[in-house]
């Protein structure tokens, strides 16, 4: 293993990190609910009355960030998508799938669970993370080579 | 008018979320295979996004748990589940491969979607395909399932 100076970016992350913090305490104290997108984007495929519309808020926010990011502040995100388009349809069925049958995905468990304190979001989090990891190992080191 | 303002801090939530996810960089795919990619030029990057995130968290959570209702009312819905089950372990290792196919998972995807992004609008598509094969054929039988 070598560290990537070049790419890593301590403060922003640090900062970017404690914003997705704020926005989960927000939400939770605000609505209290979990602050979990694949859950919440989840909702939408069998919607009802009561709930489309505050989900659906939620998921326009997060589609409009980047231009509301340009606007107030000149931020343009970088965006790099290297895959293949094949590949992006296989990882978004087993990201949607899995994030479905383990009952929540980065921020749900990763961020909100670990928050919590949540054993159950630990062990997730430690599995999702595991999984991408040699996953990662398997296309850049092994078939890649 | 209350339902408006709720709906409103909804979508400014959401806001917040994807600049957080811009800010740090975990809007990047190429950002997150980096640091998934430990056998290779590591960047450690996402530990720091975690950090910061917990931290803020924590406090949240310390202070909803004195709390009894949410603060535009309504009872708090925070999972009470405790044991580790094997759906929670098989999925979110699928979930974790998917991720490291990509370095795509839902929250970025739907900024980059957002920022225009051809092949992100077809991952979100895929993932709600995914979700749907997941709920009519693996989970659809339980209630809603909770974090």
């Amino acid at each position: 293993m070598q560290i990537d100076w070049f790419s890593f970016t301590p403060v922003p992350s640090l900062l970017g990190g404690m914003i997705l913090g704020v926005a989960a305490a927000l939400y939770v104290l605000l609505h209290g609910r979990i602050l979990g997108i694949s859950g919440i984007v989840a909702g939408l495929l069998h919607p009802k009355l009561t709930d489309t519309a505050w989900r659906l808020s939620l998921v326009l926010g997060l589609i409009c960030a980047p231009f509301l990011a340009a606007l107030f502040f000149g931020i343009f995100p970088i965006i790099e998508i290297d895959s293949s388009w094949l590949a992006i349809v296989i990882a978004g069925l087993l990201v949607g799938f899995g994030a479905q049958y383990g009952s929540g995905c980065t921020s749900g468990h990763g961020i909100c669970g670990l928050s919590r304190l949540s054993p159950r979001s630990l062990v997730a989090t430690l599995a999702f993370m595991g999984a991408g990891f040699v996953m990662v190992f398997l296309i850049r080191h092994l078939i890649s080579s | 008018m209350k339902k408006h303002f709720g709906l409103f801090s909804q979508y400014a939530i959401g806001v917040l979320f994807g600049w957080g996810l811009i800010i740090s960089g975990m809007s990047n795919p190429q950002k997150i295979l980096g640091f998934l990619d430990l056998a290779g030029n590591w960047d450690p990057s996402l530990m720091f996004v975690m950090l910061g995130a917990i931290l803020v968290g924590l406090a949240g959570f310390y202070v909803v748990s004195k709390r009894t209702e949410a603060f535009f009312g309504g009872a708090l819905h925070i999972p009470t589940r405790r044991d580790i089950t094997k759906p929670l372990l098989i999925g979110s290792l699928i979930f974790g491969a998917g991720w490291g196919i990509a370095g795509f998972c839902p929250g970025p995807a739907l900024v980059a979607l957002g920022a225009g992004h051809l092949k992100a609008i077809v991952f979100v598509a895929a993932m709600l395909v995914g979700m749907e094969i997941c709920e009519r054929f693996f989970t659809g039988h339980r209630n809603k399932p909770s974090i």
